[in-house]
């Protein structure tokens, strides 16, 4: 057997190997080399607790390996795979590094068996992850890449309390199934809800995400939300409350997905909507469901890169993010293989049959149904209307084609992305399209025996009908659909203004009292350190004031020393000496 | 064109609903799930409240100038 290592040192290992290498031609190799080797390496794992290390009195897990941690390290390395495929002609290779660190600290989340493990890579992956943005290097981007940053720290604070509050009662830092019941649960709950994107803790995704470069935000659209998905699956399945914030999460980015103007905010907002499916998945928690959570994350990430990729791919050509600078351009004569691969991935989030989002949201769908949830059958239902209306139809109408109203000139310099950017894509939306009709390689590494047939007749002509009249209803209602050139404000609406508030109360009460208080203390240490040159003064001010006369000490102060005006007559001297003898002669005889 | 594809939607929402009738669902959760045509209704009527129910509340509420923030 070859000798396995723990997946995370390789892409460490990888990533600090790149600034090493001066040949541009070897760091694109490098970069494809590490997930080809780390895919080797799963495939060598076997299941299992491995790599554990003492620390004080707790034992480090590095490597807990079992059939719900391997489907989401597969998916995981060969995502990392394709999104290297996509940024190869990026000269900038800080950005690889950063990507490289970003995808093995999500691993070592993945294969961490501990809670301090866990923590570790957690930070590590929004620290890295948060260099994705800044790349962009623009103010828009640095300024959303610090509201990210700080908001995952605050949650990672969160996560900290808990994990230490977990382990002071219950002595382990063991990452297993949790009691919900306990303070430390819901502590840990809550940041694995932030990094989950769980609104109202959600906001940090649509608003760093559409502000990433573009490589960099096809890395981010993968790893983090569904890294928090795979440690809800672990620690909460079946918590009543994830079922319905799942629920609601699905139709909450679907409501801000009509609205949305920025082209890949849109599909930010259906990250949030997707990964409502798999929450609801976890807080169902049947077999079935979360089979259905873990194959809707796998067949999630590759068929969002896709999607991601493809607007990515607008963007890197034309210039422009937004549906109001696009639309009504023609721009499906310019970039006719980028569209067509576009809508592989719109097909496969939209569960069209034959693509990979039939077969695992349906799955999860069909697991409300069989623990009898009508209200969260219906509302996922919805969700999923929402998201073939705004991903496989609004998006591509608005972005490649829409309605010519006049003035709108074809945009002269688009035209097909670079080669490596198209095949990353065709790569992504072939694995969507291999899943979607060959379900089985999928359903087979799921953590439990699947027993769903996707395929029934009756299913594909329900999901046949649902699409046909949601286009219908898209066609009635077109004119309504253009981009508005407007922005959408969100929870991130309170920690700005109350930022925003934080900063003026610094700024003004805070400093101007800042300022009085030097102004004070700094009168009165001119002042004491004029007094110190000749202290003098003071007995002369008493005695000034004894006599009743006014003497400003300020002229006092100011006025040079001079050791001649306080010299007394030698003769008072000797006198005092004299009468001192006297006295102490009398004394003496006495 | 558009001619062309609006028959082509007629034709289909057509061909989907008469499949709907001849292949029903084999095992249904809830008694919606025995309408035929459910779905067919669904998609239409949930897609129209969304879009409008949405721009409603964006336009109400949510959406504000791209400067908002500046």
């Amino acid at each position: 057997m070859i000798n396995i290592v723990p997946p995370v040192f390789i892409y460490i290992a990888g990533a600090l190997l790149i600034p090493l290498i001066r040949s541009r031609v070897l760091k694109q190799a490098l970069v494809l080399l590490i997930p080809a080797i780390a895919f080797l390496n799963l495939l060598n794992m076997p299941h299992g607790t491995y790599w554990t290390f003492q620390f004080l009195d707790y034992e480090l897990i590095l490597g807990r390996v079992d059939k719900l941690s391997m489907v989401f390290a597969y998916v995981f390395v060969i995502m990392s795979f394709i999104g290297m495929v996509y940024a190869i002609h990026i000269k900038e290779y800080g950005q690889h590094v950063a990507a490289l660190i970003y995808v093995g600290s999500t691993l070592g989340v993945v294969f961490a068996g501990d809670m301090f493990t866990l923590f570790v890579f957690w930070e590590i992956m929004a620290i890295s992850s948060v260099f994705l943005v800044f790349y962009r290097k623009t103010k828009r981007s640095l300024d959303a890449g610090f509201r990210y940053i700080l908001v995952h720290l605050f949650g990672g604070c969160i996560l900290l309390g808990g994990i230490v509050i977990h382990a002071v009662t219950t002595g382990s830092i063991a990452f297993e199934l949790f009691d919900f019941g306990t303070l430390a649960a819901k502590f840990i709950l809550f940041g694995f809800l932030l990094n989950a994107a769980v609104p109202p803790l959600h906001a940090w995704l649509a608003d760093a995400y559409p502000e990433g470069t573009i490589t960099g935000s096809v890395f981010l659209t993968a790893f983090t939300t569904k890294s928090a998905v795979y440690v809800l699956l672990r620690g909460f399945p079946g918590v009543e409350l994830l079922v319905w914030l799942g629920a609601i999460m699905a139709l909450y980015g679907v409501v801000y997905a009509v609205l949305e103007n920025d082209i890949r905010r849109l599909l930010a907002y259906h990250i949030v909507s997707q990964v409502g499916y798999m929450i609801c998945g976890v807080g169902l928690g049947s077999e079935m469901a979360i089979n259905g959570a873990a194959a809707h994350a796998f067949c999630h990430i590759l068929y969002k890169s896709v999607l991601f990729m493809g607007m990515g791919a607008v963007i890197y050509v034309t210039g422009r993010s937004k549906m109001t600078d696009l639309q009504g351009r023609s721009l499906y004569k310019k970039m006719p293989i980028t569209l067509a691969l576009y809508m592989v991935g719109a097909f496969s989030i939209s569960a069209v049959p034959l693509f990979n989002g039939f077969v695992s949201k349906t799955m999860v769908v069909a697991a409300a149904g069989y623990l009898n949830r009508p209200a969260i059958e219906l509302m996922l239902h919805l969700a999923s209307i929402g998201t073939f209306l705004h991903t496989g139809l609004k998006l591509p109408w608005g972005v490649w084609f829409g309605l010519k109203k006049g003035d709108e000139e074809e945009i002269e310099e688009a035209k097909e992305p670079p080669f490596n950017m198209l095949l990353a894509m065709g790569i992504a939306a072939g694995l969507c399209t291999l899943t979607g009709i060959y379900p089985k390689i999928l359903y087979d590494i799921l953590p439990y025996p699947v027993d769903f047939h996707p395929y029934a007749v009756g299913s594909v002509v329900a999901m046949l009908q649902m699409l046909v009249l949601t286009l219908a209803a898209f066609w009635l209602y077109i004119d309504k659909l253009g981009g508005e050139p407007k922005i959408s404000i969100d929870t991130d609406w309170f920690y700005r203004i109350f930022g925003r508030g934080a900063l003026w109360f610094c700024n003004r009460p805070l400093n101007a009292i800042r300022t009085m208080g030097q102004a004070v203390l700094s009168k009165n240490v001119v002042f004491v350190g004029k007094l110190s040159k000749h202290p003098y003064i003071l007995i002369e001010m008493a005695w000034s004031s004894i006599q009743g006369k006014r003497i400003s000490y300020q002229e006092l102060i100011e006025r040079p020393y001079n050791e001649n005006s306080y010299r007394i007559p030698v003769g008072l001297g000797a006198c005092a000496a004299l009468i001192f003898l006297f006295l102490y002669g009398l004394i003496y005889m006495a | 064109m558009e001619k062309k594809l609006k028959i082509i939607l007629y034709i289909s929402i057509v061909a989907t609903c008469i499949l709907g009738f001849i292949f029903p669902n084999k095992h249904p959760h809830f008694w919606w799930q025995k309408i035929p045509v459910f779905d067919a209704v669904f998609g239409f009527v949930g897609c129209a409240v969304i879009i409008l129910v949405s721009k409603w509340v964006g336009h109400a509420w949510l959406m504000k100038k791209e400067d908002y923030y500046d």
